[in-house]
């Protein structure tokens, strides 16, 4: 079936929402098997594998990611990080019967204890249609100052 | 101010004073003394191929420029201008073609730093200006060495030097350079840079800590372990579990696996076997080196599996995975890590793409092995400022009479690399004290 434009965006919206409420399993669901979620060191990056990212992970590492965060010896993680993305309306870049890619804008927020920090970033999702529903084939997120120095970041911004 | 005497007390042979870690004056001591006196990680030739390349970069807290010269060679100089002290380069890295020119006056120095030109000269005649330090130019530091591409310095103009200092520690950073077929290494992109929030210290010690793995990092090795077994062991493993999984590995393994400590504050993780030993072979790879130096001596270099080597004051490096983190101290409770990787020159891709993996799985802030170890430091941090105890103990595996000027080969779960480091630090850091 085909997808409407809103049902795009309401799509990205939707995967914005389980991240901040940490419903991290619905959200392993939203992916493809293959896919992978990158996030560049380098301004404007073109290669994930010969020079180094802040994260290119596979579904066991995201799998793993996800349940480290609900381990019982998870130390960086007591008391738990919570976090928060404010996104704007995404561009919906490419739309045909099996391809879609949107790039949407966010402020992401972390928060730990005391300590809250405040990420521009840019993601671009390709999603597939599978079955009758949209998934994500690939995420990249362009944090706007990758380069810079950071603390801990322990949510998927 | 502290007197040498002070400073030798702050380091007993089983404890270490908590002010190394906390006090601000300590600090300055260290960017005074320690970090004059000792060779210090600048940079890889490679970041700067050409002439007029250059690169900036810190030395303890002085910005130092790293800049090829017109004649090939590789200078090190302060990055300030002699006039009115602005800081001649910005930007991390960039070409500044046959000179720097300030952009306050207009100041123009050569490559190596010597004054090149200023606007207006007349008005410096018959001022004493041509006796002045001003008129010298940009002022390099003390001593530089190009090792096998790892360019070091050391800012104090007389002191120590570089084969003294370093000695057959070099065996790491020579065991990481052989693997390449062609002898050579080459930067692969920018560093990671993760900030911490402790003494750079900790980081360093932390380095040949076999005790933490297991412990502070079962929530993502152990997990790793877990999720794979619930996939019924597949093989090929996922790469994650190549990399992530060895730090899972049991006591026993690290004990085995052996600590070698060399003078002067350097040692290294790993003599026997390490966490790096049971990688995939990567197809190519061997036939490329056997060409370059024979079977035997392909195997040898290989057989070389040193997990961490830490050149002191305050560089680790792994060889088997061509990694290098550079512990930049920022202050008494702040330190900025960058982490480094390189292309083995006429290797395999794969390797290098193995070598990338490594560095975003373990020491990206985003890295889920890197949380745990910066949530322990800045734990540790916090709680040395604590008045119930004023000691750090580092007694592990000690024995009475240790004779840090011998390299030796012991267990590898002693601490005997961190009190190796403690005797270096009492060393570089009195050495050019009065009364010391």
């Amino acid at each position: 079936m085909a997808f409407s434009k809103d049902q795009v965006i309401d799509f990205i919206y939707n995967e914005a929402r389980m991240l901040d409420e940490g419903r991290y399993d619905e959200w392993l669901s939203l992916w493809l098997e293959d896919g992978h979620y990158w996030m560049p060191l380098d301004y404007k990056q073109t290669d994930p594998h010969l020079v180094t990212s802040l994260l290119y992970e596979d579904m066991f590492m995201l799998r793993l990611r996800v349940e480290r965060l609900n381990g019982a010896r998870t130390f960086s993680q007591k008391p738990k990080s919570r976090c928060h993305h404010v996104i704007q309306r995404p561009f919906v870049d490419e739309m045909t019967e099996d391809r879609i890619v949107t790039n949407t804008s966010m402020h992401y927020v972390e928060t730990r204890l005391d300590e809250q920090f405040l990420l521009a970033l840019t993601a671009v999702h390709e999603l597939a249609v599978v079955d009758g529903a949209l998934r994500i084939a690939n995420k990249r997120v362009d944090i706007l100052n990758s380069d810079a120095a950071f603390g801990n970041i322990q949510l998927l911004p | 101010m502290r007197t040498a005497s002070e400073i030798t007390a702050m380091f007993t042979g089983p404890q270490v004073h908590r002010d190394v870690y906390t006090s601000p004056e300590i600090y300055r001591l260290e960017m005074k003394h320690l970090f004059a006196n000792t060779w210090v990680f600048v940079g890889h030739e490679s970041q700067t191929p050409n002439k007029g390349d250059y690169f900036t970069t810190q030395i303890g807290d002085q910005p130092v420029i790293q800049v090829r010269h017109s004649d090939g060679e590789i200078y090190v100089l302060f990055n300030r201008c002699p006039h009115k002290g602005t800081k001649i380069a910005i930007d991390r890295e960039g070409n500044t073609g046959k000179f720097f020119r300030c952009p306050y006056h207009a100041w123009s120095f050569k490559t190596n730093g010597c004054l090149l030109a200023i606007p207006l000269k007349k008005g410096y005649e018959d001022t004493g200006f041509s006796e002045s330090e001003s008129a010298k130019g940009m002022t390099p530091v003390g001593a530089v060495r190009n090792y096998r591409g790892f360019v070091f310095a050391r800012l104090a103009p007389e002191g120590i030097g570089f084969e003294d200092y370093f000695g057959d520690s070099l065996s790491s950073i020579d065991n990481m350079v052989d693997r390449s077929p062609e002898g050579r290494l080459e930067i692969a992109g920018p560093p990671l840079r993760y900030m911490h929030k402790c003494n750079w210290k900790m980081l360093v010690e932390n380095q040949t800590d076999t005790c933490h793995p297991m412990v502070a990092h079962e929530s993502s090795a152990g997990t790793a372990v877990n999720i794979w077994e619930e996939m019924g062991n597949p093989e090929p493993r996922p790469p994650a579990m190549e990399i992530i999984a060895p730090f899972m590995s049991p006591y026993e393994f690290f004990e085995k696996m052996g600590i070698r400590t060399w003078p002067n504050g350097h040692g290294h993780t790993g003599v026997h076997h390490s966490i790096h030993s049971d990688y995939s072979a990567i197809p190519g790879y061997f036939d490329a080196l056997s060409e370059a130096y024979g079977e035997e001596r392909a195997k040898s270099i290989l057989d070389e599996n040193r997990h961490n080597t830490v050149y002191f004051p305050n560089i680790m490096i792994k060889g088997p995975i061509q990694q290098l983190r550079n512990f930049i101290p920022l202050g008494p409770d702040k330190t900025l890590v960058e982490s480094y990787i390189y292309r083995l020159v006429g290797a395999p891709d794969q390797l290098l793409a193995r070598t990338a993996m490594y560095n975003r799985m373990i020491n990206a802030p985003t890295s889920i092995v890197g949380h745990d170890d910066l949530e322990m430091y800045e734990r540790a941090q916090e709680g040395l400022m604590s008045n119930g105890m004023e000691w750090v103990n580092v007694q592990r595996l000690r024995t009475e009479a240790e004779d840090f000027s011998q390299e030796t080969v012991e267990n590898g779960t002693t601490e005997r690399q961190m009190r190796n480091q403690f005797d270096a630090w009492v060393k570089f850091m009195t050495v050019s004290m009065e009364g010391a």
